[in-house]
């Protein structure tokens, strides 16, 4: 019982911090319906970040829970950055393009960021500080589920819940589902779709930061690689989940989570991403629209 | 005075982007920061300066469109080369003449990176029947290179066959296993195409890294046999000059059929499919038949190309096979301008031998690359040559036959 509960809860994290890149994807695939393929970039960036200024700041002497607060800060603060310049550069002048070439820009501008960040900071593994502090009174569940565990499930879910109530009760919101139905229409009736569209990179951008920042604390070492497989799998949530649906996603980061974590822990190690790939193509053969989305209608 | 507004702005935001991760590097072990602040002037002036560049090409690309609109603008120089016998015939004599001395006057290092940039060639023509002709996005196109590249080394190794022997089963691997991936997904529509060839791709990659007693995991295979030239194997220089003009033969060869293949029925079927897949069906086009041809002939140059690859190297191993191959040769494609051999055959050349040019800037070479890549898009959306459509014209006024 013991082994199940640490594999769901180790699957619940992994999960969790899938979930948190996935949304990132759906809200750009379901406004400009664009592979952002940079965004695992993002997170990368967003993780790298809190490392750089987690490290100027113990330097200084602060105090534990204040450098996580500003190094999570920081990062969402860099990475919302970043993700609003891509856009600008990268998927802007393309609007009007033939539907791959958007595609090819993003994966340039994916090896760019890696490259520019291996230049800037260093190409090998870092380790990254324990910036999430351990509960006293979790210490003999430790086998079962850690602290750093317990943060990430628990930021998720604020995070998921915040998006949701964004989405659902701002104007801005309101904006932002309309572009997502209809682009032209939302158009026609006023909606500052430019800015609409800066904004879902900015928020998505926000989210993978706080995952990029989580995971590597629980895990401790980051390098400038660690967004591309992490970007595919959290595509795959996406995917998964049924692009474009905002509840999708997390639902789909659940789902590959404990797919992996259950599917290592009772058949084979060696083939955790392959599991995540098998569900990937079975789910898109039996149910291409995902878990949650809608099945496209054709107009002729 | 407004553009230089601008530009103070960009750069000041450049400055400001680029700072922590430029500017500050930690150690966090021994608790060292360094500061490096002489990085933000070079971010400073390098962005004021590119904000200028970029806005001016912009600028520009946008005067190309609208004269485009009006259809007044003149055509291109590329273009008027391609299409007047009295240009092309000259230069294409020269080009295939320098192609056939390149071994007598290059060096073995060039005539190696020459091959490899074939080997790309022929699989960007190769995926260009998929995605170009028949518009169906294919992320995982490595997975075919992979399996006949394995064909060859598993079949040698364990049976001792030869390249010979090997080439055609090779193609014909690439083939069965794009109609067995090809038919479960082939009903999906675009990019949910494009993700499920991703995840195929990426599975056969790690199935290959881990089924160790098949494939012999991540150490891969080595001491495949080269290709003999009539039963006679030839010194490592020899057979890298033989290689080099089969790679010649089988690029010839692929653009000769893809050309072909570009103006038959399956071929027009593909274009049609690309336009508009409820009009083709209304014209009584098997949707599933012409997908599943364009996916298996895609996927038999692959394996072909693996071949060729493997007895190349004489070492294949999974590595050789990720993601970013297909990438890359999807670049290839979309960079050369979908559709056109000649574009996809330029657009391989440049994609792989720019790095090479760039061998001195070694670190930067991928960074370049990067930024190339999205500015070529940013500036020339439909790629560097744009496939032309077989058009037919009726001669006003010349009455019946011609």
């Amino acid at each position: 019982m013991d082994y199940f509960l640490e594999l769901f809860f180790g699957g619940l994290t992994r999960g969790s911090i899938y979930a948190l890149i996935a949304v990132g994807y759906t809200m750009v695939y379901g406004i400009i319906e664009l592979i952002n393929f940079a965004h695992g970039e993002i997170y990368m960036i967003g993780a790298f970040t809190a490392l750089v200024v987690a490290g100027v700041l113990t330097a200084l002497g602060l105090p534990a829970l204040a450098i996580l607060a500003v190094a999570l800060a920081a990062a969402i603060v860099w990475s919302a950055a970043y993700g609003f310049t891509v856009e600008k550069i990268a998927y802007k002048p393309l609007r009007t393009a033939p539907r791959l070439s958007p595609l090819i820009s993003a994966i340039g501008m994916s090896i760019f960021l890696q490259n520019y960040v291996m230049l800037a900071q260093t190409s090998d593994f870092l380790p990254f500080p324990k910036l999430l502090p351990e509960i006293g009174f979790l210490k003999p569940y430790r086998a079962v589920i850690g602290t750093s565990e317990i943060f990430i499930i628990l930021a998720t879910a604020l995070s998921c819940a915040g998006l949701t109530l964004f989405i659902k009760f701002t104007r801005m919101g309101k904006a932002m589902r309309a572009t997502a139905q209809n682009r032209k229409m939302a158009l026609l009736v006023g909606v500052n779709v430019d800015r609409v569209i800066s904004l879902t990179f900015i928020i998505g951008s926000s989210l993978a930061a706080v995952g990029g920042v989580l995971i590597a604390s629980h895990i401790g070492q980051i390098n400038f690689m660690i967004g591309f497989l992490a970007g595919i799998k959290a595509f795959t949530a996406a995917v998964l989940g049924g692009i474009g649906s905002i509840p999708g996603a997390m639902l789909g980061g659940l789902v590959l989570g404990w797919t992996e974590s259950f599917a290592t822990g009772y058949v084979s190690s060696d083939y955790e991403d392959v599991f995540a790939f098998l569900l990937l193509v079975l789910i898109l053969i039996f149910r291409p629209s995902g878990i949650l989305g809608k099945a496209p209608t054709q107009k002729v | 005075m407004d553009n230089l507004k601008k530009a103070i702005l960009t750069s000041l935001w450049f400055m400001f982007l680029t700072f922590p991760l430029m500017v500050v590097r930690v150690n966090t072990i021994e608790k060292i920061v360094q500061w490096r602040f002489m990085n933000m002037v070079y971010v400073g002036v390098g962005a004021f300066v590119l904000s200028y560049v970029w806005r001016y090409l912009l600028a520009k690309r946008q005067i190309g469109e609208s004269r485009d609109e009006t259809g007044g603008g003149r055509r291109s120089f590329g273009a008027r080369l391609l299409s007047e016998p009295r240009l092309y015939v000259p230069g294409l004599a020269a080009l295939g003449l320098a192609a056939l001395a390149f071994p007598l006057a290059g060096s073995m290092y060039q005539v190696n990176i020459m091959i490899t940039a074939l080997i790309y060639v022929v699989l960007a023509l190769g995926l260009n029947i998929v995605v170009g002709l028949s518009g169906l996005l294919v992320l995982g196109y490595a997975a075919f290179y992979a399996v006949g590249a394995y064909t060859y080394a598993l079949l040698n190794h364990h049976f001792g066959l030869g390249f010979w022997t090997v080439l055609p089963i090779g193609a014909g691997m690439g083939a069965l296993f794009g109609i067995l991936l090809g038919t479960p997904v082939l009903r999906l529509r675009g990019d949910y195409l494009a993700i499920v060839t991703l995840g195929f791709g990426e599975i056969i990659r790690l199935v290959l890294e881990n089924w160790s007693d098949f494939s012999m995991g991540p150490s891969g295979i080595s001491g495949i046999d080269r290709p003999s030239l009539f039963g006679m194997q030839l010194s490592v220089n020899g057979s890298t000059i033989y290689m080099y003009y089969i790679m010649i033969g089988l690029m010839l060869l692929t653009i000769f059929f893809t050309n072909r293949l570009k103006n038959s029925r399956i071929g027009r079927a593909w274009i049609a499919l690309r336009e508009d897949e409820i009009a083709c069906q209304a014209m009584g086009i098997d949707k599933t038949r012409t997908k599943l041809t364009a996916f298996a002939l895609g996927a038999a140059w692959a394996g072909l190309m693996g071949v060729v690859f493997a007895g190349k190297t004489v070492f294949v191993n999974p590595a050789s096979f990720t993601f970013l191959e297909s990438a890359m040769i999807l670049a290839m494609v979309v960079l050369g301008g979908m559709g056109s051999i000649v574009g996809v055959v330029l657009g391989a050349l440049v994609l792989i031998l720019l790095p090479e040019f760039l061998r001195d800037f070694a670190l930067y070479r991928m960074l370049i690359f990067g930024a190339a890549m999205v500015l070529v898009m940013v500036l020339r959306p439909q790629g560097l040559i744009s496939g032309e459509r077989k058009v037919y014209r009726f001669q006003a006024g010349e009455g019946s036959h011609e």
